[in-house]
């Protein structure tokens, strides 16, 4: 029993599977760069320093009503939501680009952060 | 100068092969007769205005491609058979966007307009490009980016007329990176589902 005990503190000690932010890099310039880059404005905003920013921020990128009227702060949380539907998180966004896998997701956000100086 | 790029009026940001034909999918016809499978108009993204946003991405997302594929040809740095099939891409793309401009009227929107093309030279660092292997190497990443792009919005189009039109536009898109790819050598991927997911 307290060996098993034991086993069980281990395991519940183990940290959960870190995000990967270099395979963040690789999905980023697969799936984000048709319409974004880290420092230029292209279809969307530029993501260089998204991490901690407001909604909107970007002060020479034309929103929509719904992104620049927006109080969201991108954070992992926000992110994640904002990945997964950006519609449905953000009313009058003009993104419909959605990224299915949570798995996916974390690692963007993970290389968003990092390229965030964060 | 080939005739491809040529209009009668000189080159022009719109004279690439710019004959004034518009040729629509059977698909995007039926949307803009109203003809679809339902017989009232689609409604996605719960509200035609969210879908009206999706498509003008992906109307500047086609602006982008012709002006790019523009800057290609007048940079004088593709063989012909390269710049060949460059002028078959960048019509793609044009009929992409005369579709696309037309269901966003179609839904009561207003089409967004394109950039100057200086503007896509600086964003795309046009001035980096030193040969034609740069140009197909630029070209790759977009239509990499575009089709992936177009494979993501389906989820967020809940009539299917429209989701079918943007997988559509991706096929399209991914023929183009295809080519280029083998173009330039690039291995295939190796494992199956390497688009969005």
């Amino acid at each position: 029993m307290r060996h098993l005990l034991a086993a069980a503190l281990v395991v519940s000690s183990l940290p959960a599977d870190a995000a990967d932010a270099d395979r963040g890099a690789t999905l980023y310039e697969e799936r984000c760069t048709g319409c974004h880059s880290l420092d230029a404005n292209r279809v969307g905003p530029k993501h260089r320093g998204v991490f901690g920013r407001k909604a909107g921020g970007v002060p020479d990128f034309r929103y929509s009503n719904g992104v620049g009227n927006s109080t969201v702060v991108w954070d992992e949380t926000t992110l994640d939501r904002w990945l997964a539907n950006p519609q449905g998180f953000i009313a009058g966004a003009r993104m419909g680009f959605r990224v299915g896998e949570a798995a996916d997701r974390a690692d963007l956000i993970a290389f968003l952060k990092r390229e965030s100086g964060k | 100068m080939t005739n491809a790029i040529r209009s009668p009026r000189g080159i022009n940001r719109r004279g690439f092969l710019d004959n004034g034909q518009t040729f629509l999918s059977a698909g995007v016809i039926a949307l803009l007769a109203g003809c679809t499978t339902n017989a009232a108009m689609p409604m996605s993204s719960g509200s035609a205005e969210g879908d009206v946003a999706i498509l003008n991405v992906a109307l500047s997302l086609e602006h982008e491609a012709i002006d790019a594929y523009q800057l290609g040809a007048e940079s004088k740095l593709l063989d012909k058979p390269v710049l060949d099939v460059a002028v078959l891409f960048q019509g793609h793309h044009k009929e992409h966007r005369d579709a696309l401009a037309a269901t966003v009227r179609k839904l009561g929107g207003t089409p967004v307009e394109p950039k100057m093309m200086n503007d896509y030279a600086t964003v795309l660092n046009a001035g980096a490009i030193k040969s034609q292997g740069d140009i197909l190497v630029l070209a790759a990443k977009l239509e990499r980016g575009a089709a992936n792009a177009y494979l993501g919005v389906i989820p967020s189009f809940k009539d299917t007329e429209l989701a079918k039109i943007a997988g559509r536009l991706a096929a399209d898109e991914t023929m183009h990176w295809t080519a280029l790819a083998g173009a330039l050598k690039q291995n295939l991927p190796q494992k199956a589902l390497s688009f969005a997911a």
